[in-house]
């Protein structure tokens, strides 16, 4: 019976991962394998034509790239900062638990929120306006938490002998920090910065009423400019126009090159930590 | 040491930026959501049951909605629970180390999928294989948002529910062997007993996000703003609502309102879920 | 080990250079790519607002900027509130509506000394629509009216086969809905159990998925396996829209800040020729010169 009790038990758990496995790769599945036909070169360079049934998404992919990287640019630092702070600053416990407490709850807030947030802040209040600007000061707030606590953890990976070291030769705190200390952690921090991007790429409701626009033939020539982007798009196309039939097959190439930049971004974070861990050997 | 105060200074402030957008998150949502609390008292807000914000004269009553979210999340839980539990029991207990070195990094993947491919995978392929398996209308339902939610939620509940049976001393299972125990009992008896804070904790962060989720129940949960009754019919999730209202409702008018203080209460949901999950990690209950 | 540490560390930092570097160079690439074309003259518009004009306008667009190469047009949806609230603070050139603008909105905008001008740039009828193997072929408004508030319930009351109604409509938000509730409810609330759905597509899948269903949708999305019925006698054609028979019908606007003027009153001028009507009657809307 005992035994019974365990076969049962373990073939649950067998049975569990095998299912949260192949459901997540049947998603990708299903959405590859009728998105790949439509992916061609053009579809990528192309801008959209005859009213989004036909040409490419080449502006959503650049206006992705834009706002995910004015994200990180305004994120990285603060966050890297800030996670100095926690990591080899802090000392009184209540001033943490406070941070992190508000580091978490960030973290948490819904994605929503962060749109309405930015509509009422960045493009209402201080008028920038629906633009890049906007959308990548909403998307860095939002990916804050992902930096701070990635860079904190690699920071505080570093051994203690490598501090000690530097100090020992007469170096002084700050000093130690940026010759030792953020070379040694750089690693981590450039995960934590991939990740980063890989989640603002992915984000649909924080640039809904920030920086998206629906259609424009023209690529962004400045911070102020709105942008198009792929998950809007792929939002756009599944919920507005007549022809929903013809945009369907846009739909799927869009949703195949996210999937593509998305996965593919995280990738390349997981396998430089993969080898940073691998590396290390003190 | 103490040279350099004024970069402590400037590192202690980037380290407060995240509390200082909490709050101003905080404060921009209740600026413009408190204004309709002048019109509709805030319990007739969250306990009326009628949404018709766009009627002459309008009505503000988020019942149907608040109640929509907890369906959903409700559902999602059900869900995601069980095999979340069930692979995090896998993963730490009976897979192979190189099998497990291959899960762990496939799930941190399949976590960065966007939410809006979830919707459209929803749209397209989910919705309509609901509609046909239990004949009803339409496919767009709190069951199908409740079963992509808790999908969506998987990746989280496994790795926080890991981490904290990954955790357990060595020396608890091996007392629990000594005294008998299969290994199953010494996982159902002990290990999860002993989990259960970080376990706890991973489940109410899945809620949390499964309550904050836009766009996958933006997109097939239905929208139908009444009071839920099934979980086979469309229902209208807070943040649902928000976005897709946002852009209809003229700026500053009532409804304009109105929607910031479903963000504003949203907000606060959240938060309370984040300080829980947090006491529950630092106390161990 | 101190060596080996600084060994690696530099492995390491060239490893981190080289991403960076691949990372400027794709910013590089980036802004090499700008439009480098004409940049005398260039005239922007930006238009912003509702969903439902948002196929018209960018399909408009499109055939603008072809013609007229100076022209750098970006469409926004958003929504006819953020397109008119933007119209307000002074962030678009153009607002697309697909209801009128509202007293308190005027007020706003006069508030901030803007004066919306209301230029009607199409009609988009509302078909009621049915399963096409239902024998139902025609209807009246009280009928609609009766079924939707749940007086009516089975379609033998109305000379059909027997069996129950049942409602799809849209969610409130929609300018959809606010039309219908105009229009045919007067003002009344919907039966509770009506689905109510969150796009015009959705629409046309349930009822063409359910034979007893009955909804509503804008003439551009009678597509697939439902039968659009006569109200009052009269089948929603573009004629007979037109002709005002055929009265479920709604006009959709631009609002301009004055009277519209440069490359704002071309593009408006456009939609309103000929070839632009043509793309209005394309995206299934309903021309109205």
């Amino acid at each position: 019976m005992r035994k019974f009790n365990q076969f049962i038990g373990f073939t649950f758990s067998k049975l569990a991962v095998s299912i949260v496995i192949l459901t997540l790769f049947a998603i990708l599945l299903f959405i590859f394998k009728r998105g790949f036909s439509v992916l061609n070169p053009s579809f990528i360079f192309e801008f959209p034509k005859d009213g989004m049934t036909k040409g490419g998404i080449f502006p959503a992919i650049i206006g992705t790239l834009c706002l995910s990287f004015g994200g990180i640019l305004f994120a990285l630092p603060l966050g890297v900062m800030g996670a100095i702070y926690l990591s080899e600053y802090a000392k009184s416990n209540i001033v943490i638990r406070i941070i992190r407490l508000g580091i978490n709850n960030l973290a948490g807030t819904p994605s929503v929120v962060f749109g309405l947030f930015g509509l009422a802040v960045f493009v209402k209040f201080f008028g920038f306006g629906v633009s890049i600007l906007s959308g990548s000061l909403t998307l860095g707030i939002l990916i804050l938490p992902v930096i701070i606590r990635t860079t904190e953890e690699a920071i505080t990976a570093v051994p203690k002998e490598f501090r000690e070291a530097s100090y020992a030769l007469g170096a002084t705190k700050w000093e130690t920090i940026k010759k030792v200390v953020l070379p040694v952690a750089t690693p981590g921090i450039l995960t934590g910065v991939i990740l980063g991007v890989g989640r603002a790429a992915g984000e649909t409701a924080p640039i809904l009423f920030t920086a998206t626009t629906f259609y424009t033939r023209y690529l962004p020539d400045s911070i102020f400019s709105e942008v198009m982007a792929l998950p809007y798009h792929i939002y756009a196309l599944m919920t507005e126009g007549t022809k929903s039939e013809l945009q369907l097959p846009i739909a799927y190439g869009t949703a195949v090159v996210l999937l593509f930049l998305v996965l593919g971004i995280n990738l390349i974070a997981i396998t430089i930590r993969y080898r940073a861990r691998k590396e290390k050997k003190w | 040491m103490k040279k350099r105060k004024p970069i402590e200074y400037l590192l202690l402030s980037c380290a407060l930026l995240s509390i200082i957008f909490l709050f101003a998150i905080a404060v921009s949502l209740f600026k413009e959501g408190l204004p309709i609390f002048k019109v509709v008292s805030p319990v007739k807000f969250i306990f009326g049951s009628h949404w018709y914000p766009a009627h002459d004269p309008p009505e503000f009553g988020i019942l149907p909605l608040i109640l929509a979210s907890l369906l959903i999340t409700i559902g999602a839980l059900i869900v995601a629970v069980p095999l979340g539990i069930g692979s995090a029991i896998y993963m730490t207990e009976l897979a192979h180390p190189k099998i497990k070195e291959i899960i762990k990094p496939v799930l941190e993947l399949l976590a960065s999928i966007p939410s809006v491919i979830y919707g459209f995978f929803g749209m397209v392929i989910f919705a309509p294989f609901i509609q046909r398996i239990f004949n009803i209308p339409t496919g767009l339902t709190a069951l199908t948002a409740s079963i992509l939610l808790g999908i969506m939620a998987l990746p989280t509940i496994i790795s926080i529910a890991e981490d904290s049976i990954t955790s357990i001393p060595s020396s608890i299972r091996e007392a629990s062997y000594a005294l008998g125990a299969t290994k199953w009992e010494t996982i159902i008896q002990t290990i999860i007993p002993a989990a259960r804070s970080g376990i706890l904790t991973a489940i109410i962060l899945g809620m949390s996000r499964a309550i904050g989720e836009t766009m996958t129940v933006l997109m097939i949960a239905g929208g139908a703003a009444v009071i839920p009754k099934s979980f086979l019919q469309p229902v209208r999730p807070m943040t649902a609502t928000i976005a897709a209202e946002m852009g209809e409702s003229p700026m500053g008018s009532l409804h304009f309102h109105a929607l910031f203080a479903i963000a504003a209460i949203l907000f606060l949901i959240t938060l309370g879920f984040n300080i829980l999950a947090n006491h529950i990690k630092e106390k161990r209950i | 080990m101190k060596k080996s540490a600084s060994h690696s560390k530099a492995g390491r930092v060239k490893k981190v250079l080289g991403v960076v570097a691949v990372i400027f160079v794709i910013a590089a690439l980036l802004s090499g790519c700008k439009p480098t074309e004409a940049k005398k003259n260039i005239e922007s518009l930006t238009l912003t607002g509702s969903t439902t004009v948002l196929p018209i306008v960018q399909k408009a667009a499109e055939t603008f900027m072809d013609i007229n190469p100076n022209a750098r047009i970006s469409v926004r949806g958003g929504g006819s509130g953020v397109g008119i609230s933007a119209l307000i603070d002074g962030t678009t050139d153009i607002a697309n509506a697909s209801r009128a603008i509202k007293a308190e909105e005027i007020e706003q905008a006069h508030g901030k000394g803007v004066s919306p001008v209301e230029t009607a740039i199409a009609m988009d009828g509302i078909a009621i629509i049915v399963h096409s193997s239902n024998s139902i072929k025609g209807i009246s408004l009280e009928q609609i009216k009766a079924i939707y508030t749940g007086e009516i319930s089975d379609w033998q009351e109305i000379g059909g086969k027997s069996g129950p109604i049942i409602i799809v409509s849209r969610d409130v938000s929609s300018g959809t809905f606010d039309t219908f509730k105009k229009l045919v409810l007067s003002g009344e609330k919907t039966r509770a159990d009506a689905l109510m759905l969150a796009s015009n597509n959705a629409v046309t899948t349930t009822v063409a998925n359910t034979p007893g269903a009955i909804g509503y949708v804008g003439l551009g999305y009678l597509i697939g396996d439902v039968a659009a019925l006569e109200v009052n006698g009269v089948y929603p054609s573009q004629k007979t829209i037109i002709d005002g028979e055929y009265k479920l019908a709604r006009y959709l606007y631009m609002y301009t800040n004055g009277d519209p003027q440069g490359v704002g009153k071309e593009f408006i001028d456009f939609i309103l020729s000929p070839q632009g009507q043509k793309i209005v009657e394309e995206q299934g809307f309903i021309p109205i010169r």
